[in-house]
């Protein structure tokens, strides 16, 4: 598979494909945002794809035996093979058509993975398959920050504090997952510099979304879009605000919108506006306040939380991509001194 | 195939080759499409010859070298259901590392080939042969076969495709072969010529199963306690189909390349009238014959019966070809913790396989030649002693024995 489809961009919401390849059949929670993604997801993608997914929500909740959503070729794979499912459909689909035994033509191969599956435990493969520049394969994590599926336990992806069946608000600890949240889509990035598209999303801004899927699959070789899925049943709010969660999540600063096309960074939407100084960000418990996973917050907590933000905006050497801070020049030094 | 680019054997030749290089050969011969690769001693040889044929443009395949095992088998079960012929391998704990996507192969009928060079588990660390590792997945519907010499090796993994491939079978294959005695030890094969090879073996084809966007099918949704038992009943079907199907390939099989023995599934030596039968598989074959035939020599009823296919069990043939005899000694290059009497996995195999019959000959259990040991002529000598002990005084002392172990 030299080639790739003819996806161009949408240039606006009336432009939008009508037709629905993720249809009814499923059954997701209200207000499940990582629904939307699978829908905007194979919309943008088109019927000549294939997909796969590992365990996870979209799996359980989407594939009960007896019935399906998928209108295109949809297969399960195991919860930390999002990587080798694409690789190996990818390697199949090419061999058999450089040999003549199927009709040469380019299909879409997407896998997705929730962030249990990316984040944590298919890390391995997912970076192995992005390593392959043979192939022309798309990897969609949907981060939910927990696993969702499971009971909402706690992930690498979690953030800081969030209260989860693995991690109880008790008497004596009240921020039992102390760890931050995964860099993942910088991990990506910079751990594969080959691939010509990486990119963060959110349902919230749809015709984006569909965008990047578009981008992502036209852009030849491995490519990875994260985003960020708001969940009622984990973070613990009235489903009817799960599009208003996940602007919340960027336009405080915490979640940040971009695509890095062949190596060069571009902001999306109100990340660009925050980063341009054209817009403030808001502050961080305007978001958590409204989740019930940080209720238990004290204003200490808040403020450490606000803290860790402020840091990745004003300290980092990429705000909010590259928590380095490099080295001063030499000479520089020297003339300080 | 026509469509085959590279054509390795254009006329049948003698090589002298090892039991990994047979079996990289054969997949030349079967136009594999993927092949997957993760370093671990001793299959890893299987590995380094197919990629050496792909440098030199002699076979052409899509060569993956994963990150893991577990890749490595997760990426031919999805390259299988697209309609690729694959094949991957492992040993030891590698093959453990694999394990999810091991079973998942075969509850999706993906019929991926898989070679194990078998290699004891760790800890400690050990490089020989034992059989525990393929034995492991002998609950989970895959074939598995233990090979003897190079030439099986690379005649069953033409066989293997063919069987597993088969719509009525669609159940992955595993080719056990010991580490470094078969793996890595060199012998005299006849590898046939590719006309031969695409007479018997036809191209891979799925059908509605294929996984293309010509055919949006959903594959391995989640089926809970309402259809889960009707899905493991088909898989059992397929298993219980697949001896007819192994028995009509390999038909075809000598009728095409003029070799194979008379059973697929066991091969006798000397059993016919023998009063004790040695049992075992894979290069135990080779000190137990050379014993058989000195013990012979000698007067004394021996002979050698060498399981296989341990999946399928070969279970009437086995019953038949054991019933004669009034001792069974079984050699297990394995063995199960805390199991039934504490024995070998063979033995208790073989052990289920007779209980049926009227009269039971008399069954003991040897462990030997555990993490690469090497079973000697006169180990096998005193394992027919004490069974024909067991059967003169019609007592058995000791139902297990680990031969040639330091107390």
């Amino acid at each position: 598979m030299a080639t790739v489809q003819d996806l161009p961009q949408i240039r606006g919401v009336k432009s939008i494909p009508v037709e629905e390849f993720y249809s009814s059949g499923h059954r997701t929670c209200q207000g499940c945002e990582s629904a939307l993604v699978m829908r905007l997801m194979i919309k943008a993608a088109g019927q000549r794809t294939i997909v796969l997914g590992s365990t996870g929500c979209m799996y359980v909740a989407n594939t009960t035996y007896y019935s399906t959503p998928w209108v295109v070729p949809w297969m399960h794979t195991q919860l930390g093979s999002a990587g080798s499912a694409a690789t190996g459909t990818a390697a199949g689909l090419s061999a058999m058509m450089r040999k003549g035994k199927m009709q040469n033509e380019p299909i879409n191969v997407i896998a997705f993975c929730g962030d249990g599956g990316g984040v944590d435990m298919g890390l391995s493969a997912l970076s192995a398959a992005l390593q392959h520049e043979e192939y022309n394969l798309l990897i969609v994590c949907y981060d939910n920050e927990s696993y969702a599926n499971t009971d909402i336990q706690a992930s690498g992806s979690t953030p800081w504090g969030a209260n989860t069946t693995f991690s109880p608000v008790g008497k004596d600890i009240h921020i039992m997952n102390n760890r931050w949240k995964k860099n993942m889509t910088p991990m990506m990035a910079v751990g594969h510099p080959n691939m010509k598209y990486v990119a963060t999303a959110c349902a919230s801004y749809g015709l984006d979304f569909n965008n990047k899927i578009r981008r992502a699959l036209t852009a030849g070789g491995p490519t990875f879009i994260h985003c960020i899925d708001p969940c009622p049943k984990g973070w613990d709010y009235d489903p009817k605000y799960s599009h208003e969660l996940g602007m919340l999540s960027i336009e405080t600063g915490l979640w940040i919108q971009y695509e890095i096309i062949e190596g060069e960074l571009q902001l999306n939407g109100p990340s660009r506006a925050i980063a341009k100084g054209i817009r403030k960000r808001k502050p961080v418990e305007e978001y958590l306040l409204r989740q019930g996973r940080f209720a238990h917050f004290t204003p200490q907590d808040l403020k450490v939380f606000q803290d860790k933000v402020d840091e990745q905006w004003e300290k980092w050497w990429i705000p909010g991509l590259v928590p380095i801070t490099p080295q001063p020049d030499e000479d520089e030094a020297d003339e300080e001194q | 195939m026509a469509t085959v680019t590279t054509k390795l054997y254009q006329e049948p030749k003698e090589e002298l080759i090892s039991g990994s290089e047979a079996i990289g050969i054969a997949c030349a011969l079967a136009d594999v499409d993927v092949i997957t690769a993760y370093p671990i001693r001793p299959y890893d040889t299987v590995m380094q010859y197919v990629s050496r044929l792909k440098a030199d443009g002699a076979f052409d395949f899509d060569y993956i070298i994963a990150e893991s095992e577990h890749s490595q088998f997760e990426i031919v079960k999805h390259a299988s259901s697209v309609g690729a012929r694959t094949f991957t391998g492992s040993s030891g704990v590698g093959w453990f590392y694999a394990f999810e996507a091991i079973t998942v192969t075969a509850g999706l009928r993906m019929p991926v080939v898989a070679m194990v060079g078998n290699r004891a588990l760790d800890d400690p660390g050990a490089f020989g042969v034992e059989h525990n590792d393929a034995m492991a997945v002998r609950d989970l519907g895959w074939h598995l076969y233990w090979v003897a010499t190079a030439q099986e090796a690379l005649d069953m993994a033409l066989i293997a495709y063919k069987v597993a491939e088969d719509p009525r079978v669609l159940l992955p294959f595993a080719l056990s072969c010991d580490g470094s005695f078969l793996t890595h030890s060199q012998a005299i094969v006849q590898v046939p010529s590719q006309d031969q090879v695409d007479k018997f073996l036809p191209a891979y084809n799925r059908g509605s199963l294929q996984l293309h966007p010509d055919n949006p099918i959903t594959v391995a949704p989640q089926a809970n306690e309402d259809w889960l038992m009707e899905i493991r009943k088909q898989t059992d079907e397929a298993m219980r189909r697949t001896p007819a199907v192994i028995k009509e390939v390999y038909a075809e099989f000598k009728e095409v390349f003029g070799r194979g023995d008379d059973s697929p599934f066991i091969e006798q030596y000397m059993c016919e009238d023998a009063d004790v039968i040695l049992v075992g598989m894979g290069t135990l074959a080779m000190p137990t014959r050379v014993a058989v035939r000195r013990m012979r020599e000698t007067g004394k009823k021996v002979g050698f019966l060498r399981v296989k296919f341990f999946r399928p069990f070969p279970t009437e043939e086995l019953q038949e070809a054991l019933k004669g005899a009034k001792g069974i000694a079984v050699i297990d290059r394995d063995y199960s913790y805390g199991s039934p009497g504490y024995g070998g996995v063979l033995f208790h195999e073989l052990r289920s396989t007779m209980y049926p019959l009227d009269e039971r000959p008399v069954m003991l259990n040897f462990i030997a030649g555990l993490g690469g040991r090497e079973v000697m002529v006169s180990d096998v000598e005193e394992m027919v002693e004490t069974t024909q002990k067991a059967i003169d005084t019609g007592k058995i002392d000791q139902e297990t024995t680990w031969v040639a172990v330091r107390e």
